[in-house]
């Protein structure tokens, strides 16, 4: 009962309005979203997947028993069962762990993805709208240029001449994914260009770091970080896609497209290979393009 | 001893194709301590007159003098601090996601100022609301209250002018003799210089000494508050201004109606700046 | 002034409730007027529902909106149990309403002329042609110079005050017996203002209908109007004729009087409305 009553008057605190402190009216607005995505099942479902394709990552060696590497020919092509959950490759590797270690790989690939579009593309799009004139001509025909290419395509070309391997991989996915997040960024700076907060700013003497980092990015950042939500889907499908192709992970590290893509020679006898794969990137993807709109929904400043 | 003198004021928005001249030469003199009200109707060019003198509109020509000292286009930190905007629009002119505290807390950081969390508390209590507010989001309080926080964010820098665009036309009848009420406390107490842009002919009359009319970009009359309280303003377009203070005016209806409307006909397309 | 006699619309006791997430919020609160062959203004400041009590007239509220009443009676219509279908023929048609901004009531992609001659086919079933000479002749009507050229006019080419002009002779065309005007000249300059209320003034005159003129500036509705209701989070606090105005019993009504700047009554501060919770209490 006392644990019942502490929850509650917790939440009474969080709930509250009558803010006494900084730290307070933070952690309200922080518990308000939280609210909110348990409100909406169908984001809440993409948030546990991503949370557990996040926990499975970090847990890889504790819920694994065999080495994603180590290879058993006398064990090949084995079909689901108690001892391969699964089933097993070509190479007699467990499946299973070569899938939750390949969680590892895509997250450490979305993630990075992630992290250097954010800040690059923000940056270049706020600064093409608050500027104007001819840093925003040639900033957006830069980036029209790269919007034009088909994203796979790209990602191949950055790819195939950089040469293989996981960081060239995330070097053109991310060459691929930012030109979206510039335009969006520019558009939400024009909205707020001109508003009467942003010319109070200016009038006492604030430089455009200033209005970009503290005025601009806190309006801007609930429909980047949708957007980028709704990207993982692709940035995870454009992985899976330049490891079938052989570019990207390369053998023997495990990485979903890549299993998927070796798996296809077998795919009449070991269904398994390409299909569990397969269902993980669809499941992961999916969370995504859940989470990610319900996020718009909490976050979008017209819902406020 | 004069702190705003202006020479032949030009302001233009856009260029070649698109420019126009929505201010065409106006010159004034503000003495210190003194309400300078600024009337007319939309598109007179009355806030970018303001606007001029506050920074924001950097395509002007002309003179002008702050407080002894020439302004150009491109001003100082402690230029800009030197007179301060109030704008019309409570519901927009403070940032959404910023507690009024980090609203109130940012012209200090800009300027470098000592002692902050002092000069929050004095502003807030300056503009009469309670300490709790700086952890307050602008949506958790009400039109006039923003605007409370919108005045003590131009005071914080303590400026020497403040610069009123409609400060209260968003605002109830109720609420905003109290916002005036509190201009008017605050002139006093701090010695400051009013620059007042309204279309609301009772409110400028009731808070400034003298009244800039404008029309078309231009001054039609400078009329002082005696001369607009007892009736006694000379251009017929600051009559009409007065009497539509007063509210709807009933004509004989026929006749006097197509006179008016013949007299006062706006040019139907109409590009309002 | 004219003699009121059997009132247009009456409405007793009308209530109108929303329900939110937290609760039932009561937007109009027994609420009974009457409107005859007057001007009546309705003046409140915002949340005071007024322009709610403006829309439950002619049933324009929100489908969640709850409206109760014991009776709402328009002429000869029973506003509370009429169907939708008699609703639409006597919206536009015997009620007429104009808004505050005719950007957002006039159709953007369609010429001024255009829009006015559809509401005259719809309403007198006349050919393009008879519908076109109607049309000019109700742009002469309120006074537009150059109606053939207006009649070409889109919405975006036309100022606030002729765009309003051009509201209100959609709206005559059908020849109501009431006008709900909610904030007609609110975004209009003082000078544009005086002329679309003149040709208001001088149509309600010579046609002999009523009007409900909804405003928050009390010196324009106590100038226009014959008779002015206030009111006060959702109640009526004072009903009152206008001339009678300065002897208005009520404290709010006295309150908002002496919170206004007026240039005849000069005065050092404003006296600040001291809200009453007695006055929340019915």
């Amino acid at each position: 009962m006392t644990q019942n009553s502490s929850f509650t008057s917790l939440h009474n605190w969080l709930i509250n309005e009558e803010f006494t402190s900084t730290r307070q009216a933070r952690l309200h607005k922080m518990y308000v979203a939280w609210l909110s995505l348990l409100a909406n099942p169908l984001a809440f479902t993409g948030f546990l997947v991503v949370l557990s394709l996040i926990v499975v990552a970090i847990l890889a060696p504790a819920i694994t028993s065999y080495d994603p590497y180590s290879q058993d020919l006398s064990r090949a092509l084995q079909p689901l069962s108690w001892q391969h959950w699964f089933g097993t490759d070509e190479f007699g590797r467990d499946v299973y762990t070569r899938l939750v270690y390949g969680a590892r790989t895509t997250l450490y690939i979305s993630i990075l993805v992630t992290i250097i579009v954010a800040p690059i593309g923000f940056l270049i799009g706020a600064t093409a709208g608050y500027l104007g004139g001819w840093v925003d001509i040639v900033l957006m025909r830069i980036t029209d240029i790269f919007l034009s290419f088909p994203s796979l395509v790209l990602a191949l070309a950055f790819s195939a001449s950089l040469g293989p391997g996981i960081e060239n991989a995330v070097i053109a996915i991310a060459l691929t994914v930012w030109p979206p997040i510039a335009r969006l960024a520019r558009a939400e700076t024009l909205t707020f260009r001109n508003a009467d907060f942003v010319v109070a700013a200016e009038l006492q003497g604030a430089g455009m770091i200033r209005i970009l980092v503290r005025h601009i990015v806190p309006l801007c950042a609930p429909s980047v970080v949708v957007r980028l939500t709704l990207n993982m889907s692709s940035i995870i499908l454009t992985a899976a896609g330049l490891g079938f192709l052989g570019l990207g992970a390369q053998p023997p590290m495990p990485e979903w497209g890549a299993m998927a893509a070796s798996g296809r020679q077998y795919l009449l006898d070991a269904w398994w290979l390409t299909t569990i794969p397969g269902v993980a990137i669809l499941t992961v993807s999916l969370a995504f393009n859940l989470l990610g709109d319900g996020l718009r929904d909490i976050l979008d400043p017209r819902n406020a | 001893m004069s702190m705003i003198t202006v020479e032949h004021l030009a302001v233009s928005y856009g260029s070649g194709d698109t420019l126009s001249r929505v201010v065409q030469d106006v010159s004034f003199e503000v003495a210190r301590g003194e309400a300078f009200g600024l009337v007319g109707e939309s598109g007179c060019g009355k806030s970018t007159v303001l606007g001029a003198l506050a920074g924001r509109n950097k395509q002007w020509t002309g003179s002008i003098v702050i407080d002894g000292e020439t302004i150009g286009q491109k001003r100082s930190k402690s230029q800009l601090a030197k007179q301060q905007m109030v704008f019309q629009d409570p519901f927009g002119s403070i940032h959404p996601r910023h507690t009024i505290g980090r609203t109130l807390l940012e012209p200090l950081e800009i300027h470098g100022k000592d002692r902050r969390q002092e000069r929050v508390e004095k502003a807030l209590s300056d503009v009469g609301l309670p300490q709790n507010f700086r952890y307050r989001f602008p949506h958790q309080l009400s039109g006039g209250q923003r605007q409370r926080v919108a005045i003590a964010r131009a005071l914080i820098l303590e400026p020497s002018i403040l610069l009123l665009d409609e400060p209260t036309s968003a605002l109830d009848v109720s609420i905003q003799a109290e916002i005036l009420n509190l201009l008017k406390d605050l002139r006093e107490r701090e010695t400051l210089t009013y620059i007042l842009v309204s279309h609301d002919l009772a409110v400028v009359a009731h808070l400034c000494d003298r009244v800039a009319v404008m029309q078309d970009g231009g001054f039609v009359e400078i009329a002082d508050k005696r001369q607009l309280t007892e009736d006694k303003v000379t251009h017929p377009y600051t009559r009409t201004l007065v009497d539509g203070s007063r509210g709807y005016v009933h004509h004989n209806l026929r006749a006097d109606a197509d006179h008016a409307l013949s007299s006062l006909e706006q040019p139907p397309v109409r590009l309002t700046s | 002034m004219h003699k009121i006699s059997d009132p247009i619309l009456t409405v007793e006791n009308m209530s109108v409730e929303f329900p939110t997430l937290s609760g039932v919020v009561t937007a109009v609160r027994n609420v009974s007027f009457t409107v005859g062959r007057e001007k009546v203004g309705i003046i409140g400041e915002s949340g005071s529902g007024k322009s709610t009590t403006g829309r439950a007239v002619m049933r324009l509220q929100p489908p969640q909106a709850i409206v109760k009443a014991n009776r709402m009676q328009f002429e000869d219509v029973d506003l509370l149990t009429a169907t939708e279908d008699q609703m639409l023929s006597v919206r536009g048609r015997r009620i007429a309403m104009i808004l505050q901004d005719p950007k957002y009531s006039l159709n953007p992609v369609m010429t001024v002329g255009e829009q006015i001659s559809e509401t005259v086919i719809l309403h007198e079933k006349v050919s393009r042609k008879e519908a076109r000479a109607r049309t000019i002749s109700m742009l002469e009507r309120v006074k537009i110079r150059d109606p053939q050229r207006v009649f070409d006019l889109y919405p975006h080419e036309v100022s606030g005050g002729m765009g309003q002009r051009i509201m209100i002779s959609m709206m005559l065309i059908a020849s109501p017996s009431l006008i709900i005007a909610d904030e007609p000249t609110s975004a209009l300059d003082v000078t544009v203002r005086q002329q679309v209320l003149s040709i208001l003034d001088e149509l309600v005159v010579e046609r002999n209908i009523g009007l409900i003129f909804v405003s928050h500036d009390l010196n324009l509705v106590r100038s226009f109007c014959d008779r002015v209701i206030i009111m006060y989070a959702g109640r009526i606090v004072e009903t009152i004729a206008a001339a009678d105005l300065d002897n208005a019993q009520h404290p709010y009504t006295r309150g908002l009087l002496n919170a206004l700047p007026s240039l005849d009554h000069p005065r050092d501060r404003l006296e600040v409305l001291r809200r009453d919770p007695k006055w929340l209490e019915n």
